[in-house]
């Protein structure tokens, strides 16, 4: 999932809407899906984009955690599978700066929204990989949140990003399965790789729970966004799905989940546990996460060491353009 | 078939052609994430895959060779550099991205023309790889050499990083041609194709890309070598001890 507190134009009530607002409201409820050349209010555009450009730049900036393991991975097939992985990423990366086109933004735009700080990525990308269990740590614990709140997003109002999560998703859950993979081989090694696992799971549990967004009293964007089916699930109710579909896989690991507060509650039928510091939250949504200066660097570094490569391709698409118009004025 | 052959040229002719891909696939991944735009952080990331997937067949068939009970995972991360046979060119640092596009380019061109030989192997589990190789490095070449020629005739920079990427890897590229008794070995057996052999056909493909990207040809430069007899550049110590750690941190131990 990759958008987090994302801003949401302000709720209006059914008398302060439009006739258009009232059409637009009843095709969403109708569960009829919005294509890009339709009419849409400004308000619903704009969340979109800064729903659909957060959860673009998760993913290309997520490619920086992972990949800081590709060199180091321990096997061949290990390297082969999350080269694969990483690629992947990147793919999502591409249709969703995509379907944030069809809503009247650029990627370039977006990207500069992002190096300039304007734009967030998912607080996740902020924490850093410090050893091989944590590549899948992140298969299983970070894809495993992000499937949670984009398989509800295949239902989206919006047709692309509709689209978009129902390609995404069925890469993301081969990424978790390929994360627990990891995650078993550790937990079942040599006492120093199951020391790593559960070093991993302590270093995760809570970041990961934080992807879900603050707690529902406190998430002051979530009724607009609900009412457009951009948002599906509240962030509480997701988060409680998350905990209660990984804890008994911790289980089965034989690891820790690091939570003195854990306790099965059979009247609710779920776990209840311990909820994340949102301060720390907080911090790194402010850039005082432990790897937020790095990442966002590295992709500003990319993008500026880059710039030559852009430009001499467009210089020669334009010499290649003339060429074409001088032959065909030749021709005639 | 392969029986003919002295095992131990043919082992060592396996991990040249292994420990390219291995070498080129790892310094192709330090990309990842990195590169000037999102459509080549995919593209590299494909690539680096497919080099990763061609050596373990090639490491995987040397280690079958052997006959020592070793694996393509022992080759790849239990031998020190002096055991790995990889061209200079490959562990040549990447550079800024037409340093590392530029040596995609003058590998991939010797690359296309090496596996089209040896679909013709005698060697049917080499012909078998080389097969399946050659699909994915056929497009390897259609890029890099498309992105050589669109930046070595784009603008007054493009055209100057390519031309000094090139002047400073050309110097490397003798060493793909060059034969020793090993090689000699694996020719007679009808193994594979002379080095020397693909010399005309990369020549062919070099100077017509050069020429279409406006690029001076470096002419007869010096050629290092040594990588192919296991003496590295200093560069080759820094992958393995990157690329082995854990391997050699926790022996033993499965993943």
């Amino acid at each position: 999932m990759y958008a987090q507190m994302v801003k949401s134009e302000g709720m209006k009530s059914r008398e302060d809407m439009t006739p258009e607002e009232i059409a637009f409201q009843e095709r969403i409820d109708r569960g009829e899906k919005i294509e890009p050349k339709e009419w849409m209010p400004e308000g619903y555009r704009k969340t979109l984009i800064r729903q659909i450009g957060q959860h673009a730049h998760s993913e290309i900036v997520g490619q920086l955690p992972e990949g800081n393991w590709i060199t180091r991975a321990p096997t061949l097939e290990r390297k082969a599978i999350l080269l694969a992985k990483v690629q992947d990423e990147a793919g999502h990366g591409l249709y969703l700066y995509s379907a944030a086109e069809t809503l009247g933004v650029s990627r370039d735009e977006l990207l500069d929204a992002l190096h300039a700080g304007k734009m967030k990525y998912s607080s996740i990308f902020n924490y850093p990989t410090l050893n091989w269990a944590d590549i899948g740590a992140v298969g299983w614990l970070v894809d495993g949140a992000a499937i949670m709140n984009q398989v509800p997003l295949q239902r989206t109002s919006y047709g692309p990003y509709s689209r978009a999560m129902i390609r995404i998703c069925k890469e993301e859950s081969f990424h978790q399965r390929q994360g627990y993979d990891i995650m078993m081989k550790m937990a079942a090694g040599t006492p120093e790789q199951k020391e790593m696992a559960q070093d991993a799971l302590n270093r995760f549990w809570y970041p990961a729970l934080m992807m879900f967004g603050p707690s529902d009293k406190d998430s002051v964007h979530s009724a607009q966004s609900m009412a457009w089916k951009i948002k599906i699930n509240t962030n509480d109710e997701l988060r409680q799905k998350f905990v209660d579909q990984t804890v008994p896989q911790a289980h089965y690991l034989g690891l820790t989940v690091p939570d003195e507060g854990l306790a099965w509650n059979e009247e609710k039928g779920g776990w209840d546990f311990s909820e994340p510091d949102w301060s720390e939250f907080f911090a790194v949504i402010a850039g005082n996460g432990p790897c937020n200066t790095e990442r966002l660097e590295a992709r500003v570094t990319a993008w500026e060491d880059g710039a030559w490569f852009r430009d001499g391709l467009m210089a020669h698409a334009k010499k290649a353009d003339a060429r074409r118009a001088a032959a065909r004025m030749a021709a005639e | 078939m392969g029986s003919a052959v002295n095992q131990a040229a043919f082992f060592e002719w396996l991990c040249r052609i292994g420990d390219n891909c291995l070498i080129l696939g790892h310094r192709v991944s330090e990309w990842c994430g990195h590169s000037p735009v999102l459509e080549e952080d995919i593209a590299l990331a494909n690539q680096a895959l497919d080099l990763i997937g061609q050596t373990q067949f090639w490491l995987g068939l040397a280690a079958e060779v052997e006959g020592k009970g070793r694996t393509a995972d022992q080759l790849a991360y239990l031998r020190d550099a002096a055991a790995f046979r990889n061209v200079l060119l490959v562990e040549r640092p990447n550079g800024d991205f037409g340093n590392t596009l530029m040596r995609q380019f003058l590998f991939d061109a010797w690359h296309i023309e090496l596996l089209r030989a040896l679909e013709k192997s005698s060697d049917a589990r080499v012909a078998e790889i080389a097969a399946k190789a050659v699909k994915e490095v056929a497009y390897h070449l259609e890029r890099s050499a498309d992105l050589v020629i669109r930046l070595g005739d784009g603008t007054e920079e493009s055209r100057a990083r390519m031309q000094k990427a090139l002047d400073t890897l050309y110097p490397y590229t003798g060493e793909l041609f060059m034969a020793d008794a090993s090689d000699e070995a694996v020719v007679a057996a009808g193994i594979a194709p002379a080095p020397a052999s693909l010399k005309a056909a990369w020549d062919a493909t070099v100077s017509q890309v050069l020429a279409e990207a406006t690029l001076t040809h470096p002419g007869d430069t010096y050629q290092h070598k040594g990588g192919r007899k296991g003496v590295h550049s200093e560069h080759l110590g820094y992958i393995l001890a990157e690329m082995q750690f854990l391997q050699r941190a926790y022996p033993g131990a499965t993943w």
